[in-house]
């Protein structure tokens, strides 16, 4: 049991590090706390659905269908709504919010509820670590987090781009200056984000079935790791993930599973009561709280 | 020749504004018209009401209470994602005190109200200090985690709730409960914010830190401002429990959160009437569109977002406007 919450752990870790690296990833860039996270990624696991089933499309290009649309989502969003109450956060916060709300219930009103919703599995078959046998699409998970985390410290360092973000993340107005738009980095960070919550909803969601309550669970969930890691930081998320990931699956596996939703909002309320910069923040204190 | 839109204060306004208001009835009306209008609303119309339009009233009222206790919150800067958790902590409070204690509803009311209001004001005490989506975030969180602590310890009824609590004595009697205590808010916060202690909320919500360079206690007055809108929440619980004689989990459901939130936008922040205004064309309106089921949220969380980004200012402040002050093109020179 103890090496079997080990391995699960660290794959639980991994899913979620999967789940919050886009909600970071925005807010670190334009600063915008994308409330419409879940949304998307119930979007993007449903379109993919729809996709594989309603059209008959190979899987790989469904795959790609979807998170480039969950990217043209995230792109309009940013210049539709986010563009004219930028700066003014606690509008973002409503706007995304009920923008996300109405996508998730859009989807129940249209009956998209039930175990036929569910997205095969890349791979079927189980593997053994030691004694514990895991299924191939866990280690997929574990995988493709550990090769998107490189991915983007690839993307954010040696590309123009990437560079580009991290100038505007740094400080704006330098960057004006050197002729990187801000409103088109913004733009660009927000369909990123949703790109990344469109790859972390079809990795993940072939475990279980595609709910829309798994959007609200996986926007606490994105959340608690960027709040305990600090917003903005990847190595706060990282950090973060591993923390939750495993006292998750501790809590699921000693006590109930009843409690494991209980560890990463309560890990919210602590931190942010406690540092809420989280552990790697970089912003400044007297910004959050006073 | 460009023209552009000039906006004049009307004469009537500026007489009435002093002690001029007693000049003649006009004047008085001028003051008097808006300030009855939901008097006479709530209360008048109570006994010309289908017994189903009752009900929405209401209701109506319950998501007007918890859309006053969001503006007020809002006012001293805190967004609140979360008033389900006032909500939900009110409703507890009169359940468990009516069906653990046998309290009557006379007594459970009063009691949720203040407690709820303390009970809240405790929970979220060590967060008031964080500003803008910090809070929010740690609001939104809050009520989720209390329905999941009550499905994990099964304490309170557990998913079952409490059932079979005590109704009100008639159907009257929760009418002009809900509506007078409505309007007492009303009017109480507004008069609230219209004093120096007002402004001093006003002032913390704009600028903080100069607030705490002259020397006022912001935290305390934050605590102050979380107490009067978590016990207006509790109440519009409490009540909303004995309404249904149900205490349970879809309590802390996202209804309560999202739709006070849509109600204040749609009306308009910073008035506490907007948010009235608000209440009372969503929920009905929601009411019509029953048969839509999920659409409601949809066209809630749309509301919200069309709202926020394309009207900020809300219906109420437009009314307002036109109210006291005419328009008319002018040439620019």
């Amino acid at each position: 049991m103890f090496l079997g919450s080990l391995v699960y752990g660290f794959i639980n870790s991994a899913l979620l590090a999967l789940i919050a690296v886009g909600f970071n990833l925005t807010f670190g860039i334009s600063g915008v706390a994308n409330f419409a996270y879940g949304a998307i990624y119930i979007f993007s696991g449903f379109l993919t659905w729809i996709f594989l089933h309603s059209l008959g499309l190979n899987y790989l290009l469904c795959i790609a269908a979807s998170v480039f649309a969950a990217a043209l989502v995230g792109m309009a969003m940013y210049y539709t709504i986010i563009l004219r109450v930028k700066g003014m956060p606690l509008s973002e916060v409503m706007a995304t919010f009920g923008l996300g709300l109405a996508i998730m219930e859009l989807f129940r009103y249209f009956d998209f509820v039930g175990f036929r919703y569910t997205l095969p599995v890349f791979l079927d078959g189980s593997f053994p670590i030691g004694e514990v046998w895991v299924d191939y699409q866990r280690i997929f998970i574990a995988l493709i987090a550990v090769a998107l985390t490189g991915f983007l410290y690839f993307f954010t360092h040696h590309t123009k781009m990437g560079l580009a973000f991290r100038a505007i993340a740094q400080d704006e107005r330098t960057a004006l200056t050197f002729g990187i738009e801000s409103d088109r980095i913004g733009a660009f960070s927000m369909a990123f984000g949703s790109a990344l919550a469109a790859v972390a909803a079809i990795v993940i969601l072939p475990l279980g079935t595609i709910a829309v309550e798994g959007g609200y669970e996986v926007l606490i969930n994105a959340l608690a790791v960027c709040i305990v890691g600090g917003l903005g930081s990847t190595v706060g998320v990282l950090v973060a993930s591993v923390l939750i990931g495993y006292a998750q699956t501790f809590t699921a596996n000693y006590l109930e599973p009843h409690w494991m939703m209980l560890v990463s909002l309560a890990a919210i309320a602590i931190i942010l009561a406690v540092k809420p910069s989280g552990l790697f923040g970089k912003q400044k204190e007297l910004e959050e709280r006073i | 020749m460009p023209k552009r839109k000039e906006r004049v204060d009307r004469g009537i306004k500026a007489r009435s504004e002093d002690i001029f208001a007693l000049s003649s009835p006009r004047e008085m009306l001028y003051l008097l018209l808006p300030r009855a209008i939901p008097v006479i609303g709530l209360l008048g119309l109570g006994p010309f009401l289908t017994p189903y339009w009752q009900e929405i009233f209401i209701s109506t009222a319950v998501y007007a209470l918890l859309a006053l206790s969001w503006d007020m919150l809002v006012s001293v800067g805190l967004l609140s994602l979360g008033q389900s958790l006032f909500y939900g902590i009110g409703s507890y409070v009169a359940g468990s005190l009516n069906h653990y204690f046998g309290i009557s509803v006379l007594f459970t009311i009063p009691l949720a109200t203040i407690l709820g209001g303390l009970l809240s004001t405790i929970v979220l005490l060590p967060v008031s200090r964080l500003r803008g989506i910090y809070f929010a975030m740690v609001t939104l969180v809050l009520p989720l985690m209390f329905s999941r602590l009550v499905e994990a310890t099964r304490i309170l009824g557990g998913t079952e709730g409490l059932t079979g609590l005590s109704p009100f004595p008639n159907k009257w009697v929760a009418y002009y409960l809900i509506q007078v205590v409505l309007l007492a808010v009303l009017f109480g916060f507004r008069r609230i914010m219209a004093s120096d202690y007002g402004l001093v909320i006003r002032a913390i919500n704009d600028n903080d830190r100069s607030v705490m360079s002259a020397g006022i206690n912001i935290h305390w007055h934050k605590a102050q401002v979380l107490f009067l809108a978590a016990a207006v929440g509790s109440f519009a619980g409490a009540f909303g429990t004995h309404y249904d004689m149900f205490a349970g989990m879809p309590g802390f459901a996202l209804d309560y959160s999202i739709m006070p939130i849509a109600a204040a936008v749609v009306g308009g922040t910073g008035s506490f009437a907007g948010p009235l205004v608000g209440a009372f064309i969503l929920v009905p309106l929601s009411e019509i569109l029953r048969a839509l089921g999920a659409l409601r949220i949809v066209f809630y969380g749309l509301f919200l977002v069309v709202f926020v980004v394309a009207l900020p200012e809300g219906i109420f402040h437009y009314m307002q406007r036109k109210y006291h002050q005419f328009e008319r093109w002018v040439e620019i020179e």
